[in-house]
């Protein structure tokens, strides 16, 4: 019984967990994040420069956590797992970024005068 | 083992676990959405401090660079339980998740330090819309690794007493994932809230 059941316990039964792989993905891991650190902690970037490589290396390392530790990409066709989490991403992506883009234009348009009286025209505030 | 399961051929059992696995995934991405949303919270409101201070004078980086390591290597040692789980080592699927369950403790434990810290300054949720914000975020966060330990201690309990039945090495994959998926969600957070937060971005 224990030889039938062995197949079970893999997540994707065509490809057994290798150790290897979750060696590659935790040295990966903690490089990014030493190298994020270290640059967010160095003085003579420019803001821009800093925010531009941080989002890169949170991207790159989203990467390496999804393909080394949550296995996407190690499914057989059809790939469900990518497909919901490519939409995943998109409502994540369209809900931050529109969320900030309107509040951006909000604030540009908006004076603080404007924002006083309508404060003080809503009373329980 | 049940009637039921034995039945069922091995090729549908596998079958079987495929879906589960899917099902979990699917909860795992609308998770993602939650967690989307905070962030967009945040990021609206993490300049508006009402006078108070911002993150750039009161996160402490290394701090947060060690829990982000404890975080880290807490996911690397709960692979490393699913493969010791692989190979029906009982005795190292119990030190691994207990090694994983004390560096989730850990970092649960700091968290929460540094949220005392915070309320005990003044600089509670009720400060500002950048730390209410702040603490939502990172609260729920630290609310799921706190249901994450909760599932971890259990299952060592099933390990060690029911041993590998098909169920309880379903439910050690879907464990691992929910684990490795907190770790994922928490790179956004060192990088959006205390990176960023660190450099006034």
């Amino acid at each position: 019984m224990n030889e039938q059941s062995e197949s079970v316990i893999v997540e994707h039964p065509h490809e057994p967990l290798s150790l290897n792989k979750y060696i590659v993905g935790f040295v990966l891991s903690i490089g990014i994040t030493l190298g994020a650190y270290l640059l967010a902690t160095h003085q003579s970037y420019s803001k821009n420069f800093i925010m531009i490589m941080l989002a890169v290396l949170a991207v790159v390392q989203f990467v390496v956590q999804m393909v080394f530790f949550l296995h996407v990409g190690a499914e057989r066709k059809p790939r469900w797992k990518l497909f919901v989490m490519l939409m995943m991403l998109a409502v994540v992506l369209i809900l931050v970024f529109g969320s900030v883009w309107i509040m951006d234009n909000l604030d540009y348009r908006m004076t603080t005068d404007q924002v006083q009286t309508y404060l003080k025209s809503q009373d329980s505030l | 083992m049940s009637d039921t399961a034995v039945v069922l051929s091995e090729s549908e059992e596998v079958k079987n676990t495929e879906k589960t696995v899917f099902g979990f995934w699917v909860y795992l991405m609308t998770d993602c959405v939650l967690f989307a949303s905070l962030f967009a919270v945040y990021s609206v409101l993490h300049a508006n401090t009402f006078g108070g201070e911002g993150g750039q004078q009161l996160f402490d980086l290394p701090y947060v660079l060690g829990e982000t390591m404890l975080l880290l290597t807490s996911s690397f040692t709960c692979g490393l339980a699913l493969l010791a789980a692989q190979r029906r080592n009982k005795q190292q699927v119990l030190f691994w998740l207990g090694v994983t369950a004390a560096l989730g403790l850990s970092f649960l434990a700091m968290e929460l330090s540094e949220f005392r810290h915070l309320v005990a300054e003044g600089n509670s949720w009720r400060r500002s819309g950048f730390l209410s914000s702040y603490f939502t975020l990172v609260g729920t966060h630290g609310l799921h690794i706190t249901f994450g330990l909760i599932w971890m201690i259990t299952m060592m309990f099933y390990v060690a007493k029911k041993g590998f039945t098909n169920a309880v090495s379903k439910r050690l994959m879907l464990l691992s994932l929910f684990w490795h998926f907190l770790d994922v969600v928490w790179i956004f957070i060192f990088t959006i809230v205390y990176l960023f937060g660190a450099r006034g971005i």
